[in-house]
């Protein structure tokens, strides 16, 4: 075997060429792997690659981080996570990083051979969590997390504990309603039955009016109890003077329900009881599909909030340093940030230089070069070096924390969009009681008062709007699954509709339209020199120096590497001394002109706004430009032009400097951009478009970061990209789980296709009622015919939504690729 | 004939004794989770724990 056919024996991924041993046994493309692999063989676990290569078709590696958890042991994080019981047990919830099969279940659920102390761990496929039972005397939670983290899944605990205690238990609640209304439902039918066949081959009064009692006490249990919340929801659309589809649904209960009883009392008539008990029970449990189905989307952005850092490192007096919890900081205490972390308050450093990046906070897309004495923002991230923080604000005190605020007010100031159905629904009572009070001034004039209530209520009863009412959770629900797979957690439903009509789109340049980080853009002059440079920039943490070592693939080796703080980095490769940095520091350096043939090229590079670095090597005299920047996205052309085509306005919206806004803007065509925006003028920007907005195109928010959560927040719709802060993925209702901005024109698509299904259903169920109508206002309607009636519609709308969103690529290259032709 | 006023009424009870073991299942959480016991069902449930748990345990190794 060689490296190149070399398979991890963990992951069964391939082995990177560096990583492969001739000699070894076995191979692996990590060291998480690696580790992995020892233990499940050391602990008699082996099992797992059976059941593995049974049920999983998808590779990946073990994501073990080797960090040691000790921030969980702290008290105060103990006592708002862990539940203790009497038995001197403790239980905790811990949402695991790659879980994804049956077979990271049965290894999960094996924790306790593997870390003593633990006595059962259950897993939750569906929304990555663990429940682990433990004694928190034999084992630290710290070492739980540890053992986990061993098997190759990142722990991180669970936050809300409460909030999902309610849900759970409101999710439980839902569940019953169904079931009771299912059990009923089923029992009217069989009585009804009997009663139906009576009307064919005669019955006894006895029995006819023992059924008829049985069906109306069977009835009106349905109506109190499950079919009690189509009635709260309608009193509180009532209340609130909003259109519901609650009211015509409760409407048409109510008055069978009501000309039910009063027929069971009188003895003659029709009960409607069967069909009361049907629909109750389809519209249920096509609202607990729905609300299944958006608990997943919720649940899988609660496990992404979790995944960003919640500790810090103090450093006390002594100079120890210590993982605390973020909320236990306060001003005046020092913190020690590491490199790629983030600050977690606000304050000024005292010890070190580093790059920090506040993209995320401002939108910048250049990383800032900091000094002792220089300030750091709580969400900026450190690029490059340890630095040493004296805090000075933290919480809600913090720059990060007043943006929050901003996202509270804007989400305050967020108008309830009025659904399509609910929008119908408005009407469909109105036209529904003239239509019903008509039947009963005809009947009444014709056969009298009696007869005219009769044929009347008949009509309310069989006019219930229920294919409807099941239409728009189905589709969503269909809709919301088939995004899920697209790439694509929506939130809220409400965002499907709205982004079915084009309106006006603000798109946010850094890390959006962007890659947001400093990567190699183009390169010109001698090319040979590229590699030595790559060899010397191996060496220094900048963000540039980093893009650079990245981009060029070199097996060089640098020796004498001395490096000037903002300015280049100098050393020797090849005997060739090799100088890289700053135009201005290199010609200075070398005391030389810049090769009038690279001179044009500078220029370009700077009209595109990208960083011009210089490189020289002393024994060629030859002089090589590499322009770095924070680079246009793959897919961003293609897709702005894409939803361009859809009629979309675009627009870009940026805090980065003016300059590098409208280079890019000019990459991609959209004509309206502003540069140096701050937070609050973005939300302002939305709230403008949102007041001046005529007719129903939806205003979107595209954002990644905290600069973007208020406008996020305040839109109709605001979608949060991939990679995002966690304030934009809290303020969004879309969150893009695949990088780049392609998922947005497939959410476009889906949301049209789904609103035309629902508009379909519409249609048919709108047909249906028309010849219930007709029939109750001939008169002709009988329970019978209501019972055969109503299901037939509800079911026939059911098999239409399955279809909604059917014909969107489920894979990002079939939509650029279907446009770009 | 009038068994069944008998009937119908032990069929109800049947059916509440249904509902009502549903929703002490669903009370207790049994439905919370609709996806892993289905990835449960085909894990070997002989499997004999190792020969010495102790010995194995990697809870006391170094992080």
């Amino acid at each position: 075997m060689t490296a190149n056919e070399s398979i991890c024996d963990h992951c069964g991924l391939p082995v990177p060429s560096g990583l492969y041993e001739p000699d070894a046994e076995h191979q692996f493309c990590c060291n998480g792997c690696k580790t992995v692999y020892n233990i499940l063989h050391g602990s008699g676990l082996e099992n797992y690659y059976k059941i593995k290569s049974a049920v999983d078709s998808n590779a990946q590696p073990a994501a073990t981080t080797g960090s040691n958890y000790e921030e969980l042991d702290d008290p105060a994080f103990q006592s708002t996570w862990v539940t203790e019981s009497d038995e001197g047990t403790a239980e905790v919830e811990l949402l695991l990083e790659g879980m994804h099969c049956a077979a990271c279940v049965w290894l999960i659920e094996r924790l306790p051979r593997v870390a003593d102390g633990v006595i059962d761990a259950r897993a939750n496929i569906r929304r990555r969590t663990v429940c682990v039972r433990y004694r928190p005397s034999d084992i630290k939670l710290s070492t739980v997390a540890q053992s986990l983290d061993k098997l190759g899944y990142a722990a991180h605990p669970a936050r809300g504990k409460e909030a999902r205690q309610i849900r759970l238990k409101e999710d439980r609640k839902f569940l019953i309603r169904v079931a009771v209304a299912g059990a009923l439902a089923g029992n009217i039918m069989l009585l009804s039955i009997a009663l139906y066949g009576g009307e064919f081959d005669g019955i006894s009064d006895a029995w006819r009016t023992t059924f008829r009692w049985y069906s109306m006490a069977l009835g009106l249990a349905v109506l109190v109890w499950p079919g009690r919340i189509f009635f709260t929801g309608a009193i509180a659309a009532l209340r609130t003077r909003t259109a519901h589809l609650d009211i015509p649904i409760a409407l048409a209960l109510a008055s069978a329900g009501i000309w039910g009883t009063l027929n069971t009392f009188r003895g003659i008539g029709e009960i409607y009881f069967d069909s009361v008990g049907v629909l109750v029970f389809l519209l249920l449990v096509g609202r607990w599909i729905q609300h299944r189905q958006q608990r997943a989307a919720s649940d899988s952005v609660e496990l992404m909030l979790t995944l960003t850092p919640s500790s810090a490192t103090l450093i006390d007096d002594d100079g120890n340093t210590k993982r605390v919890p973020i909320e236990t900081l306060q001003a005046g205490m020092s913190v020690q940030v590491a490199a790629g972390e983030s600050f977690p308050a606000d304050g000024t450093i005292t010890a070190g230089i580093t790059t920090i990046d506040n993209s995320l906070l401002t939108g910048e897309s250049v990383p800032v070069t900091s000094d002792a004495g220089d300030p750091a923002l709580a969400g900026a991230t450190n690029l490059s070096s340890p630095v040493t923080v004296r805090v000075q604000a933290v919480g809600e005190h913090s720059r990060i924390g007043k943006l929050m605020e901003l996202v509270a007010q804007a989400s305050e100031h967020k108008t309830p969009i009025v659904r399509m159905a609910d929008r119908i629904a408005g009407y469909f009572v109105i036209i529904v009681i003239i239509l019903a009070f008509g039947t009963f001034i005809a009947w009444t004039m014709i056969e009298g008062p009696a007869i005219g209530i009769e044929h009347a209520t008949a009509l309310l009863i069989v006019t219930c709007p229920c294919a409807l009412g099941l239409a728009t959770p189905m589709a969503m629900s269909v809709a919301l699954g088939r995004s899920a797979r697209a790439g694509m957690l929506i939130k809220s439903a409400a965002a499907l509709e709205l982004m079915a009509k084009p309106g006006t789109m603000l798109l946010d340049k850094t890390g959006t339209l962007t890659a947001g980080a400093t990567t190699v853009v183009d390169t010109y002059g001698d090319e040979s020199l590229l590699s030595a440079a790559a060899a010397i920039e191996r060496s220094s943490n900048h963000p540039i120096a980093r893009a650079i070592a990245a981009a060029f693939d070199s097996d060089l080796q640098a020796t004498d590497v001395n490096q000037t703080t903002g300015q280049g980095i100098t050393g020797t490769v090849n005997n060739q001394s090799i100088l890289v940095g700053s135009v201005d520091f290199v010609l200075r350096s070398t005391n030389s002109e810049i090769p009038p043939e690279l001179q044009p090229k500078l220029v370009r590079l700077l009209d595109r706004a990208l960083t011009p670095i210089l490189v020289h090597g002393s024994t060629t005299n030859t002089f090589a430009l590499i322009g770095v920047g924070d680079q246009l996205r793959t897919d961003a052309a293609a897709s702005t032009q894409s939803l361009q085509k859809r009629g979309w306005n675009l627009e870009i919206c940026s805090g980065d400097h003016p300059r590098i806004v409208e280079s890019i803007a000019h990459q991609i065509n959209i004509q309206t951009h502003n540069g140096g925006v701050t937070p609050e003028a973005k939300a302002n920007r939305i709230a403008t478009l949102k007041e001046t907005n005529t007719g129903s195109a939806p205003i979107v928010m595209v954002g990644d970061g905290v600069n973007d959560a208020a406008a996020l927040a305040r839109a109709d719709v605001g979608i949060a990209v991939h990679g995002g802060a966690e304030a934009s993925l809290e303020a969004a209702d879309v969150y893009l789980i695949q990088p780049g901005v392609a998922p947005i024109v497939k959410l476009a698509d889906l949301s049209r296709s789904t609103m035309s299904t629902i508009r379909l259903c519409l249609i048919i169920s709108v047909c249906y009622n028309t010849v219930a109508a007709s029939l109750a206002m001939a008169g002709l309607i009988s329970a019978l015919i209501a019972a055969i009636i109503m299901p037939i519609s509800s079911l026939t709308v059911v098999a239409i939504c399955t279809r909604a969103g059917k014909n969107v690529a489920p894979t990002k290259s079939a939509t650029i690729s279907s446009e770009s032709v | 004939m009038s068994v069944v006023y008998i009937m119908i009424p032990v069929a109800l009870l049947l059916a509440g004794l249904g509902v009502a073991a549903f929703i002490i299942a669903a009370k207790k959480g049994q439905f919370d989770d609709l996806d892993t016991p289905a990835l449960r069902a085909i894990f070997d449930d002989d499997e004999t724990p190792p020969e010495h748990p102790k010995e194995k345990s990697i809870t006391n190794d170094d992080a």
